[in-house]
């Protein structure tokens, strides 16, 4: 390579106490490229960029900018370095008007009042509060503000994310330039449509490491994908169904139907029978969580209707869905769990939740049943004290076992096996096909796509708010599902041309109907 | 101009608001007149500060318990430095005492930044420490004040030009406090800091992502609540003539005058002048109720029901906002 | 898991994670640690009516800052005590002169019940951080306070002879204060440990967002617990009155800073789900025994209050380091 990378981050990590975010991470961005930075979830991207923008600081590695090493110590100093981030989360403050977030940052206005009108925007008042502006329009703003200082290398986290096409077209045009003019960007994407059409190269990572880096060109796509999965074994043991439950399907327990919540959660319709497994899966933040939250009543829907058992439900806190016998397992169990507190209390929980169970507590009898709920998930209970002890794997099986103990009919579980050890997750897998087998139904989503075939009966595909896609477990392999994850459609493999329109499958998606397959 | 009504609306109403209590007053009262008003704008003085202090902190994302112990103790400071001290020393006396609470509320804030203990909670336990260091300098109400600082803040200017019947009507206390206010407020409001400022209690992390120094802003925002508290000290010696070791009624006073100035408790929005107008409204319905011969007592009761309910209101909106 | 693994930890982070599991032992050796300056200090003072004078002031301190335990369990605290223990004592002390004493007891521990609720609904409800609601609600008791003394101003007050001896006397050399307090000590520990109640509060205070995952109602747990957190303070009104013997506008407030600081240094966490009743009791027995010392030190008032806000703000920046070490 003969011109020198405006970035180049070698050997990069990051570590929270034991959990590895990054473990060799690089990245070298060459002036005039448009760089796109790939990953599944949890790959580190997020962990990479932050550490670029000096939000938080590396473990390990050398940052080069322009040649020189610097030390990227606050996102100010980043700024001063030429790195400039626009997150997905606008960085604008709310309260302020633009023009005050204008001075904050030290941005020009002139120039940016021109960017502002270069990419689509041309009726802003810039004494408008942030607060009142609609979160595209705000999500422009803040890729103008970042453009209006001319910054050496741009950082876009999924840029287009929430944007409407016309705005979403100009904002492509106008990065695509910016390599045009001697700079760099750093495109986070997960859509492959923008990918081919912007990008020059693209870095790819898995479980914290960098393992490619690519040209774009036609085609690449599945060479991504395949760098994304890694040389895992994809073959994995199709979960065993009961034949009974095959033979004749029971009625829906759970029945979702146009689900919507606010901008995140479009439309999502399907159903969950008893005795059965069903795996959602979905990139990161395509309104997955919104789904499980209005499930388990933490959130009201803003349309739609829920049906339990056949009729319909409004849940307007946790207990109402808990009382129709729907728990909700969350991914982050420092959400479910008070972490002072001991195993028992924990698992025991939600017996003391109502009102009339708040007078002395039967020790004998919740003994009883902590005890079973523990021993059948086989938790190492040697660290009883507290549970912020247990490893992350026991943590998890205690969030579970209380609603064992509970004896819920419906266990919505998001993202469980996440952080931890392999072991601790055949146990889980084990656990939830136990569950079905005894009836229950189990809603799963799943940020590990090789899970999908171990655990569920069928497979849910969310994407952008929408169900695109549906099922059956035996079609469902990593490759197949990681090309449904991002959209693109189903079954053809190779005369799928990349710049397909991923919004075109849903149509044939649905003719796909929930249990209905063949 | 429609930006300014939108973002005024709140302090436009409260200003209506009192000048229709001012009107009710005056049907109560005939007789009130500017001698009553002088005194009005003498007894809001020391909450105006007050709720000044509490402003700043409140406006930067945080909540400052240790308001009235910090105006205890810079006006028993003051009072016991002036007592049998020369009207001259006086001089001195007043920034020592500012520059004393300017540190004070710096501390505040570099504990709450260095031990990452809540602020609700350190601003208590400076609250001890400041009573007791409080009844460390006197122990009982005493001291005094020099004589050029209490007419500092009583009586009238007499502005040339201004017929004596609209004079009247600014007593100098009103003025002092506009100054003392506006020669903080207006320059930071304009500065970088105060964009700061909003920008760590509107969304700390949108604020640290555009870099602002997250820490360094903060403890300004409670060193500047430190200097408003010693000014309300020292308004507080002034009226009086002496300093009382004892906090007054105004850590609450101040937070129901800044919820119902239209200032967020969660931070990053209103300015100086809601809450400012909300004391006046505060006090002038505790005069209302004064000349409506209702025993003190009771009045303290309802005044006390008033502060609730807005500061109930207050986080009611709140919560209503984050959902 | 690690923990029942044995591998050489330094000697600073054992004694942490031995304070932070058995807060007991070290408390117990502080309070011994004091009684022994004090003898030597003063020798001769620590004798059996001293042990019985300082458990009798220490008994109304233990209840108020079981109070400040209960709702600091929630991650909550409660600033109204004072005044609803004033307020209580004072109403009984004059209703008696001419009612029924148990008349008088229900009409004194009706401002409790009720300004329990009022923060109860606006803690749990309205979401008011507890600290500003509690504030508020004391100002307005106090002012309620003030207007009731002008109407009883005639009929004067007296002390109920039975409020006397429980509050005062002396059984066999064992405080009869301890009448009331074990069985009450004894229900609050029961409550904490082993009931649906107690357990919320701990929950509650540790990880709202899981408790509501479980079905708990957040408005509900906070406000039985701050109408009890009132009755509580009702109650020591009773006996402090008892043990005063003069009823005045301001009976308890001194109690509560020293409440606070109480249930703090008995190893309760400000921010909620840990702590227990145990530790507090003894935190208000080192309190009493440290207001002596201080006394005979000649100490101020001022410094006093100075220390008691040191504790609060050093214990707990100590308990922070403490929970984020692991």
């Amino acid at each position: 390579m003969t011109t020198t990378p405006l970035l180049d981050a070698t050997g990069v990590a990051k570590n929270y106490g034991a959990v590895a975010a990054l473990r060799n991470a690089s990245l070298s961005v060459l002036p005039g490229e448009v760089h796109a930075l790939m990953g599944a979830n949890g790959a580190g991207k997020s962990t990479l960029v932050k550490i670029l923008t000096g939000a938080i600081s590396a473990n390990a590695g050398r940052i080069l900018i322009r040649g020189e090493a610097r030390d990227i110590r606050s996102p100010a100093a980043a700024r001063r370095a030429g790195l400039l981030p626009v997150y997905q989360e606008p960085s604008l403050i709310p309260d302020l008007d633009v023009l005050s977030n204008l001075r904050l940052t030290g941005t020009p206005v002139e120039p940016f009042r021109a960017w502002v009108r270069e990419l689509g925007i041309p009726d802003l008042d810039i004494r408008d509060t942030a607060r009142d502006i609609p979160l595209a329009v705000l999500r422009v703003l803040d890729l103008a503000r970042a453009l209006a200082v001319e910054p050496d290398v741009l950082l876009l986290d999924e840029m287009t994310a929430a944007l409407p096409a016309n705005l979403a077209e100009k904002v492509l045009e106008v990065v695509r330039r910016q390599g045009d003019s001697g700079r760099a960007v750093i495109f986070i994407s997960h859509r492959f449509v923008e990918i081919s059409a912007l990008c020059d190269r693209a870095t790819v990572l898995r479980d914290g490491e960098t393992v490619g880096v690519v040209d774009i060109v036609p085609g690449v796509e599945e060479k991504i994908v395949e760098l994304m999965l890694g040389t895992r074994i994809v073959k994995t043991h199709v979960a065993a169904r009961s034949a009974a439950q095959k033979a004749s399907p029971a009625p829906a327990r759970l029945s979702v139907r146009n689900l919507r919540v606010g901008t995140k959660l479009n439309d999502v319709s399907f159903d969950l029978r008893d005795g059965e497994v069903a795996g959602v899966v979905a990139l990161e933040g395509q309104g997955q969580d919104e789904l499980f939250s209005a499930l388990a009543g933490s959130i009201r829907p803003s349309g739609g209707a829920i049906e339990v058992d056949g009729q319909p439900a409004k849940f307007s806190h946790p207990i109402d869905a808990i009382r129709a016998g729907i728990a909700y397992v969350p991914g982050d169990r420092a959400e479910a769990l008070a972490m002072q507190r001991s195993v028992r209390e924990n698992i025991a929980l939600p017996f003391s939740a109502a009102l009339r169970n708040w007078g002395p507590i039967n020790m004998r009898r919740e003994r009883a049943k902590v005890v079973s709920a523990i021993e059948r998930l086989q938790i190492d209970t040697r660290a009883q004290g507290e549970v912020q002890r247990l490893s992350g794997g026991n943590q998890q099986k205690v969030t579970i076992a209380r609603w064992i103990a509970a004896d819920a009919r419906t266990i919505l579980c998001f993202d469980p096996t996440r952080g931890i050890d392999v072991g601790t997750k055949q146990e889980i897998y084990k656990l939830v096909r136990e569950l079905a087998g005894n009836g229950k139904s189990v809603l799963f989503y799943t940020s590990e796509l090789e899970e999908v075939q171990r655990v569920c009966d069928r497979v849910i595909v969310i994407f952008g708010g929408r169900v695109v896609d549906i099922f059956p477990v035996e079609e469902a392999d990593e490759p197949a599902l990681m090309r449904a994850a991002y959209g693109l459609p189903r079954g053809a493999k190779a005369d799928v041309g990349i710049l397909a329109d991923p919004h075109s499958s849903p149509e044939t998606a649905h003719a796909s109907e929930p249990g209905a397959t063949p | 101009m429609s930006h300014f009504l939108r973002r005024q609306g709140w302090v436009a109403g409260l200003l209506a608001f009192f000048v229709a209590l001012f009107i009710i007053t005056k049907l109560i009262q005939p007789a009130y007149g500017s001698g009553d008003f002088g005194s009005l704008a003498r007894a809001v003085l020391p909450y105006a500060f007050a709720v000044a202090a509490q402003t700043v902190v409140v406006i930067a994302g945080g909540i400052d318990l240790s308001v009235a112990a910090m105006m205890a103790l810079t006006s028993v400071t003051a009072a016991s430095m002036m007592a049998g001290a020369s009207e001259e020393y006086a001089l001195f006396v007043v920034p020592f005492v500012l520059a004393m609470g300017f540190v004070l509320g710096a501390v505040n804030g570099m504990l709450i930044v260095v031990t990452r203990v809540p602020d609700i909670v350190v601003t208590l336990a400076t609250l001890f420490v400041l009573q007791g260091a409080a009844l460390l300098v006197l122990d009982a109400p005493g001291g005094a004040a020099a004589e050029w600082l209490k007419a500092l803040i009583s009586g009238t200017v007499p502005i040339p030009g201004l017929p004596d019947s609209i004079d009247a009507w600014i007593p100098k206390a009103l003025l002092v406090l506009i100054v003392c206010l506006c020669i903080i407020w207006i320059p930071l409001r304009r500065s970088r800091l105060g964009l700061s400022i909003y920008a760590i209690g509107s969304n700390e992390l949108a604020a640290f992502r555009s870099g602002v120094p997250v820490k360094r802003t903060r403890i300004i925002a409670y060193a500047l609540s430190g200097l408003f508290a010693a000014m309300g000290g020292l308004a507080l010696t002034m009226g009086t003539g002496i300093g009382a070791p004892i906090p007054g009624p105004y850590l609450l006073a101040s937070v129901a005058a800044v919820v119902l100035g239209g200032v967020a408790l969660g931070g990053g929005k209103g300015g100086l002048l809601g809450p400012i107008v909300a004391v006046f409204v505060l006090r002038l319905v505790r005069t209302d109720l004064t000349l409506l011969a209702i025993d003190p007592n009771v009045t303290a009761i309802i005044e006390g029901a008033i502060m609730v309910a807005v500061v109930m209101f207050g986080a009611f909106i709140t919560m209503r906002g984050r959902q | 898991m690690s923990t029942t693994v044995i591998t050489p930890v330094p000697f600073g982070r054992r004694i942490k994670r031995f304070m932070a599991d058995r807060p007991l032992i070290p408390l117990i050796i502080l309070l011994v640690i004091l009684v022994v300056i004090l003898q030597v200090l003063r020798p001769g003072i620590v004798n059996e009516r001293w042990i019985a004078n300082t458990i009798k002031f220490a008994i109304p301190l233990a209840i108020l800052a079981g109070c400040q335990t209960m709702t600091m369990l929630t991650g909550g605290i409660d600033l109204s005590v004072g005044t609803v223990a004033t307020m209580s004592a004072f109403i009984m002390a004059t209703q008696v002169v001419n009612q029924d004493p148990a008349m008088a007891f229900l009409l004194a521990m009706m401002p409790a019940v009720l300004i329990g609720l009022v923060n109860g609904i606006g803690v749990g409800v309205f979401r008011v951080h507890p600290l500003i609601m509690t504030l508020g609600t004391s100002l307005i008791g106090t002012g309620c306070l003030q207007v009731y003394q002008r109407t009883v101003i005639a009929s004067g007050a007296k002390i109920p002879d039975f409020l006397a001896w429980l509050g005062t006397g002396l059984t066999w050399g064992i405080p009869n204060a301890l009448l009331l307090f074990v069985p009450l000590a004894a229900l609050i520990v029961f409550t904490l440990a082993r009931t649906g109640f107690g357990r919320l509060l701990y929950a509650v205070g540790d990880n709202e967002r899981a408790t509501r995952l479980s079905g708990v109602q957040y408005w509900q747990v906070i406000t039985a617990l701050y109408i009890i957190s009132s009755m509580l303070a009702g109650i020591t009104g009773l006996l402090y009155i008892g043990l005063i013997k003069a009823p005045s506008l301001s009976l308890a407030e001194p109690l509560v800073l020293p409440s606070v600081a109480a249930a703090v240094i008995g190893g309760t966490s400000i921010f909620g789900g840990r702590g227990g009743y145990t530790g507090t009791i003894i935190g208000a027995l080192i309190l009493t025994v440290l207001t002596t010392l201080l006394t005979i030190l000649q100490m101020p008032e001022g410094a006093r209050r100075i220390l008691f806000g040191l504790i609060v703000l050093f214990v707990t920046a100590a308990y922070l380091r403490i929970v984020e070490e692991r």
